[in-house]
């Protein structure tokens, strides 16, 4: 986690139906990027991850990069990076995934 | 076909009901993932991005229309309704829930089929040439051979902890279709003085040191293939390196000691090994290759056929790209394209399958096969045959006639699906096969390979033009290699040369355009192969037209 940047959100994949799910405030897991905690600092989300890490419903937390903009409704926590950026949609090659779900169709 | 024997059948139901086991340990909480993951991996379920995942072992690719249609079933019952075949002619399965997977596997097991081996530092599927048994070019059927050293090396006890993960290919003919010099060992049935005997290459590989194999023996007599193999793996087991696991393949202990010194190592300890070995090895061979016999042709009148040749253009021109020469000169062996333009490279839907399937059964002698090049064959069919398997096909959507073509591209899952990926790779082949559509016949032979990552699951080293996706400062970004070759056509087996920085995925067409007005130009004639050009000219002509921006852009 060597240089990671502050905000952050955990991240990790369930373990029943392997989907992306992120931590939410009150420790527990969803599948949606917007009801997720955001950690200001990356030692308050590593202690945090240390806790969570001996958890069993899901699977390979770990930390991952955020921007928080305030003035986009429903979009407000994105992936800094691509990859969590098509973890948080799905594939691109068929509607799958969470974008099957959430009712929006996002265009590549 | 290869048919289970009972202790075949009872080694998976066992496979499968221990797999149970572990999975409703793993779910009550009694494991944790780490104690989970190396079971679950030996099982053939893996974690992608979005879902876990299945591989299914399909041994040198060979499938009855039964185990077609149990594919289809599980894509319906517990996926998404399709399937992804891959490179290593096996079939993934991108969106199973865990809880299923033991009932997936049971459900695999009831028509001989598994995901066991798939994983770990273990011999892996044995792969070949998905024309087996039925080319014309072929000195023999490979596929007995294959057989022998699965069953040989499944669960020996010297080969589940070797250094690296080891991974054989073989082919009967000349004309390699299985890519045997970017295996670990790659071997080559030949004809030598009236008998059997082996080309050996060893120590290829793609992946983050691509290698092109080296001969090792040049005819190895069959009766000492097995012997022989232990010998290579038990000198690559003590001097391989188990400290690094990017330095563990055998390419690298090749590469570190010379082939000569590796030689000299495997002659030596090859004697001992082989007094020790018992001769029913060869026994055993005569039984398995009574298992692969041909089928029972059918005499068919080819009328049909011909009529059809003169009078429908499509027809034609699907026979003349996707219908390749039989052994029986009435009979013929069919590619079924899975590159469908804006298709996912080696994606099939269950319908797909159970077309596939059904044709298999009605027309083919039951059996299907899945090639390297993510495609599926019909190996052996009557000519006569071949309109009506054509009009079926076509219904079902897979009469694509572009096998060889620029949009028939080996793809790997990238970062649509793999977890390693550094980008995407198949929208990038999605993009291509569009793109080109049109100008693919006039552009002939070409062979465009794609990875998502340095591992190099796509075999972009061995495409004539591979790419590679990259993350470049959180960008994805794409790497162009030039003059690669999987061998066996006209061109040797070679690893593509680096063209300098890649491309965002926007300079990447323009960029293809390019590259291929080049082609166009400087070919001699339209014989000369895009692959020839290259040998012929070298890759400073296309480099050039590469990064050559065009002025009136
Ligand atoms: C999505 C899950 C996959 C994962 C996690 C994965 C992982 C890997 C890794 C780590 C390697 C490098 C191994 C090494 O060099 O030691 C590798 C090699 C390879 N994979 Fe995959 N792979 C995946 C899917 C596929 C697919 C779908 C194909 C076929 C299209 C494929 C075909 C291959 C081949 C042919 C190699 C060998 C390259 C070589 O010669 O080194 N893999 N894979
Ligand atoms: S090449 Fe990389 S991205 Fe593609 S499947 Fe293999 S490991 Fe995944």
């Amino acid at each position: 986690m060597a240089g990671l940047k502050a905000p952050v959100v955990i991240t990790a994949n369930d373990l029943l139906s392997g989907e992306v799910v992120y931590l939410s405030p009150l420790h527990t897991w969803l599948p949606t990027l917007v009801t997720s905690q955001v950690y200001q600092t990356a030692e308050q989300a590593e202690a945090v991850l240390a806790q969570v890490a001996i958890e069993s419903e899901v699977i390979g937390p770990y930390l991952m990069e955020v921007a928080v903009l305030n003035d986009v409704p429903g979009a407000s926590i994105v992936p800094k990076h691509y990859r969590e950026e098509f973890r948080r949609r799905g594939p691109s090659n068929y509607f799958h995934g969470k974008q099957e779900h959430s009712g929006n169709k996002v265009v590549s | 076909m290869y048919a289970y024997s009972e202790f075949d059948r009872a080694f998976v139901r066992d496979r499968v009901e221990q797999f149970r086991e572990q999975l409703d340990r793993r779910l009550s909480g009694a494991l944790t993932e780490d104690e989970f993951k190396p079971l679950r991996l030996m099982n053939g379920v893996y974690l992608q991005l979005h879902a876990y995942m299945l591989r299914v072992a399909i041994p040198y690719g060979t499938l009855s229309s039964d185990q077609m249609r149990m594919l289809a079933y599980i894509a319906d019952r517990w996926d998404r309704g399709y399937g992804h075949f891959t490179t290593r002619q096996n079939i993934q399965f991108n969106w199973p829930r865990l809880i299923d997977t033991a009932d997936i596997l049971s459900a695999l097991a009831d028509v001989d089929m598994h995901a066991i081996q798939t994983s770990g530092n273990t011999i892996r599927n044995v792969t070949t040439d998905q024309f087996a048994g039925a080319a014309l070019d072929e000195i023999a059927d490979p596929r007995p051979y294959a057989e022998l050293i699965r069953q040989w090396s499944t669960d020996h006890p010297e080969f589940q902890f070797l250094p690296r993960k080891f991974k054989i290919a073989i082919t009967g003919s000349a004309d390699d279709r299985a890519v045997i010099r970017a295996h670990d060992i790659g071997l080559q049935l030949i004809d030598h003085q009236g008998k059997h005997a082996f080309r050996v290459f060893v120590g290829g590989g793609l992946g983050r040191t691509p290698v092109i194999g080296q001969e090792l023996h040049p005819a190895l007599p069959e009766g000492d293939l097995l012997p022989y193999l232990e010998a290579i793996l038990s000198v690559y087991n003590m001097a391989g390196r188990r400290d690094n696991k990017y330095k563990a393949r055998i390419k690298i202990t090749v590469a570190a000691m010379g082939v000569e010194a590796f030689r000299t190592k495997v002659e030596s300890v090859f004697p001992s090994i082989k007094a020790g070995f018992n001769n029913q090895v060869m026994t055993m061979l005569d039984g398995l290759r009574h298992q692969f016999s041909p089928p029972e042709y059918d005499e068919k009148s080819r009328e049909p056929y011909l009529e059809l040749l003169d009078t429908d253009i499509d027809f034609k021109i699907w026979i003349e790209r996707n219908v390749s020469p039989h052994k029986h000169p009435s009979y013929a062996s069919v590619s079924i394209s899975l590159k469908g333009h804006g298709e996912t490279p080696g994606d099939a839907t269950s319908e797909q399958m159970r077309a596939m399937a059904d044709v298999a059964q009605t027309f083919g002698h039951d059996e299907l096969r899945v090639s390297h090049e993510q495609n599926v064959v019909l190996p052996h069919v009557a000519q006569g045959d071949l309109p009506e398997i054509f009009r079926r096909l076509q219904k079902a959507k897979l009469a694509v006639a572009n096998i060889g073509l620029l949009s028939d591209i080996i793809a790997c899952p990238g970062m649509d699906y793999c977890a390693l990926a550094t980008a995407r790779s198949i929208p990038v082949a999605q993009e291509i096969a569009l793109r080109y559509a049109s100008r693919e016949a006039e552009i002939g032979f070409m062979k465009i390979k794609i990875s998502g990552c340095i591992n190099a699951c796509g075999h972009h080293h061995v495409g004539h033009i591979g790419i590679l996706g990259l993350d470049k400062a959180g960008v994805e970004n794409y790497q162009i290699t030039l003059g690669g070759s999987a061998g066996g056509g006209a061109v040797d087996a070679a690893i593509g040369v680096k063209m300098g920085r890649g491309f965002s995925a926007e300079e990447l067409m323009p960029a293809l355009d390019r590259l291929i007005d080049a082609y166009l130009l400087l070919r001699a004639d339209v014989t000369e192969t895009f692959a020839e050009l290259v040998v012929r000219m070298g890759t400073q002509p296309f480099k050039e037209a590469l990064f050559v921006v065009d002025k009136r852009d």
